[in-house]
């Protein structure tokens, strides 16, 4: 017997109270982008648990698809079953038979939602267990270990059977938390704070600095990858490249070598907050981790954070760096940030980065140019890229050639 | 033309041909160039790689291309055994492994290495128990085919991996150059760590092939340079090869889901057919071989002038496998079989591809029994 649904358990949702019903549908959203390339699904969602009626589509695909989405607890391929014990029977048996290999064990998890089924939870197990036990020979029943753990739930309208129990990815749907932008370098911290704070049901757009020919194509490039994989999580993500070479080399030639590190970061922060205004964000996320570089004590942020009152999130910021990376490699977006090209922070460094700027020194060094105008500048050239995620692995230019 | 010797090498398809010229002459740049054509190609390559990854159901990082199927077995067994600090000495493989594992190996014999062949049962098979017995404190690899290239004998895999999987010293290299396309080929479940593929196997072109390197194996590379392909390859890649590899594999694995069943009805019909020939005996076991290779001896009969007389029907078969038909020696693998040594001399292999037919089969079967009772004739 194959298949015919696959159950999802909500995670943190089911506490939220009266926000029960947006959050379902944030849900409800995210597992349809993340099913977009399965046309025969259909989605039911109910005020405690959501079904993928498959069609005929592949159950391993689809759970594959599933695993990554925000705000699943749990997901269990089952069967629907109608309430006759002969026919229960079968379904049992060809569940179990299907997944078993020579040697293994089982046991039976009945739960009987509704009391008015005839039979009691150990009469489930003696009638489901026993004909399992009489056509498969050589197959063991162990209640505390078993190979095979079979689940048999009766609720009122019907019966659903399954035998795994897939770990979800846990956190909150996306876009249930509101929106913010994250500047995205290209290194393996920021991917990570977006991820993050993603998993906590915020939706983001990425802000990314781009200097050429100070930076090459393929560092944008290495951006744009990155921006896909995070992209997966909500379907689309949009990407902004400010046009940053103008003033690096601006700042270059007018703050003292020591202090252009705190000016540049002010003046991300000043244009990713100017972005932020525009398409109606909330907050700022950083990929920053205390004490990791010159640019992250507190009294550079101190110095950094001076130009804007919009919150800004650190998701990372008391993480070890192996932690970060550990992510990074779940995430699949580690192999990307550690492709050597040089980024916007990277090329312009200075040999020796105040660790303690002053607040009242940058703004002193600052007061002597007209930075506003091209910083208005900047914003008005950024490009907005809509990111869709690699789903098909193959860019539409090279399609014929696959 | 009635082509059946699709196990020496596949025509390529048209489409993978077509790949090949575009990306050889728009897409020309070096994967490793700063500028956008090499941005391009690296594009290329890299989506190439996730695409032969996926349908060999591995991660895109345990995919290295290769010239082929040679290169890829020489790297798996002397990138393991020459690795610096392997301290390990010894190595197993099947007595009926391609002579690019045979070759590689008896070659580590004389730098000191210390082989042990596997014997194989009258099907051409290695026994899992005769693996387990073998395996030594000092053993580093286990290489076997998975379809044998003249037989099409299925080795057992799956068991031989789940036993290699309570030595996690020992490494698993699969040779899967004849099997992939055309047998369930599932990496992880079976345990493998490393596996060969050759890309005109499967109607790819010639000087393509891969490597699966599951992640976390480490070898010594063959080739020392530029350090392409993650440090394990050196040499500026061949993207249009490996472009037109990942398509040919995507057309084989598209075709075998509707012509496996078609596949087998020829070898059937031909298995049926040649049996009914007089003096001839077929070698392929009935049980456990792959769908595209029938081997069958004809007594009496020389090999190479029945191949010719063939040929002159516009037919096309081989002696045993293309690699040792011209040394004009008796088939190894049918000699550890146990086939006698004057069947083993008279030994012809049939290789199918999606593309052949049952007429076709009908066709061969006709022209067989002709030419051999004719030649019969004459040679006695």
């Amino acid at each position: 017997m194959n298949y015919d649904r696959i159950l999802i358990r909500y995670g943190e949702i089911s506490t939220k109270g009266r926000n029960r019903k947006k959050f379902v549908d944030k849900l409800r959203k995210s597992v349809r982008i993340a099913l977009a390339p399965f046309p025969k699904i259909k989605i039911r969602a109910e005020r405690d648990r959501m079904y993928v009626m498959l069609n005929g589509e592949n159950v391993q695909d689809t759970l594959n698809a599933l695993k990554n989405i925000f705000g699943i607890q749990s997901l269990s391929p089952a069967i629907r079953v109608e309430r006759d014990i002969e026919q229960m029977k079968e379904a049992a048996l060809s569940l179990v038979r299907s997944l078993y290999k020579e040697g293994q064990t089982f046991k039976i998890s009945p739960k009987r939602s509704d009391k008015t089924f005839e039979l009691d939870t150990s009469g489930i197990n003696h009638t489901f267990g026993g004909h399992i036990l009489q056509n498969i020979p050589g197959i063991k029943v162990d209640v505390k270990n078993p190979d095979i753990n079979l689940k048999i739930e009766v609720l009122t309208d019907s019966i659903y059977m399954s035998c795994e129990n897939i770990l979800g990815a846990g956190g909150l749907p996306v876009g249930s938390s509101g929106k913010a932008m994250l500047m995205l370098s290209g290194g393996i911290d920021s991917p990570v704070a977006g991820y993050l704070t993603m998993k906590r049901g915020v939706e983001i757009e990425a802000v990314h600095f781009f200097s050429p020919p100070y930076t090459s194509e393929r560092s944008k490039e290495k951006v744009i990858d990155l921006a896909k994989k995070l992209a997966e999580i909500f379907g689309s993500m949009k990407l902004h490249i400010v046009p940053f070479t103008t003033i690096q080399q601006t700042i270059k030639e007018q703050i003292p070598e020591n202090y252009s590190m705190t000016t540049t970061r002010r003046f991300m922060l000043r244009i990713t907050d100017e972005i932020r205004r525009k398409q109606e964000a909330l907050a700022i996320i950083t990929g920053d981790n205390l004490g990791q570089v010159a640019s992250q004590t507190l009294e550079s942020m101190y110095a950094i954070n001076e130009v804007t009152n919009t919150p800004i999130l650190r998701p990372l910021l008391t993480m070890d760096k192996n932690d970060i990376i550990k992510i990074a490699k779940d995430i699949d977006t580690y192999d990307i940030s550690i492709r050597p090209f040089e980024d916007c922070c990277t090329i312009f460094v200075p040999s020796s980065p105040k660790t303690k700027p002053k607040r009242e020194k940058v703004q002193h060094y600052e007061s002597f140019h007209d930075f506003d105008t091209i910083i208005q500048e900047a914003v008005e050239k950024t490009e907005t890229l809509t990111i869709k995620p690699d789903t098909k692995q193959i860019t539409e230019e090279f399609e014929d050639l696959f | 033309m009635i082509y059946f010797d699709n196990s020496a090498t596949t025509r390529p398809y048209k489409e993978v041909l077509d790949s090949f010229i575009k990306v050889s002459s728009e897409f020309f740049g070096n994967p490793s160039s700063l500028h956008g054509l090499g941005v391009q190609a690296e594009k290329l390559l890299t989506q190439a790689r996730s695409q032969v990854a996926s349908l060999l159901a591995v991660k895109q990082n345990e995919i290295y291309f290769t010239s082929g199927g040679t290169e890829s077995n020489n790297l798996a067994i002397k990138g393991t055994a020459m690795l610096p600090k392997n301290m390990g000495k010894h190595l197993i493989l099947s007595s009926v492994e391609h002579p690019s594992v045979r070759g590689t190996m008896e070659q580590l014999k004389k730098l000191g290495f210390d082989i042990t062949y596997l014997p194989s049962d009258k099907n051409g098979r290695v026994n899992v128990e005769d693996v387990q017995s073998s395996i030594r404190k000092d053993t580093i690899l286990v290489s076997i085919m998975y379809v044998n290239n003249e037989v099409g004998t299925i080795q057992p895999i799956a068991e031989i991996g789940k036993l290699l999987k309570q030595y996690p010293t020992i490494l698993f290299h699969v040779d899967a150059v004849q099997a992939v396309g055309k047998i369930p080929l599932n990496l992880n479940e079976y345990g493998v760590d490393l596996s060969s593929f050759s890309a005109h196997k499967f109607h790819g072109l010639k000087g393509t092939g891969a490597l699966f390197i599951r992640e976390g194996v480490r070898l010594d590379p063959l080739l020392s340079g530029g350090n392409q392909e993650w440090k394990i390859r050196s040499g500026t890649e061949n993207v249009a090869g490996a472009v037109a590899m990942a398509k040919a594999l995507r057309m084989t694995i598209e075709k075998s889901e509707l012509g496996l069943e078609k596949m087998t009805k020829v070898k059937t019909l031909l298995r049926e057919g040649l049996s009914k020939i007089e003096g001839l005996t077929i070698n392929t076991p009935l049980e456990s071989s792959a769908p595209h290779i029938l081997n069958f001896s004809i007594s009496g009969v020389k090999a190479e002038v029945l191949i010719h007389t063939l040929e002159q029907k516009g037919i096309y078969l081989s002696t045993t496998s293309a690699c040792s038909s011209k040394k004009q020696l008796p088939s190894e693998t049918l000699l550890a079989m146990g086939v006698p040594d004057d069947l083993a001399d008279s030994a012809f292999r049939i290789s199918l591809s999606y593309d052949n037919n049952e007429d076709e089969a009908k066709k061969v079967i006709v022209a067989i029994d002709e030419a051999a009772k004719q030649l019969r004739k004459v040679m006695k």
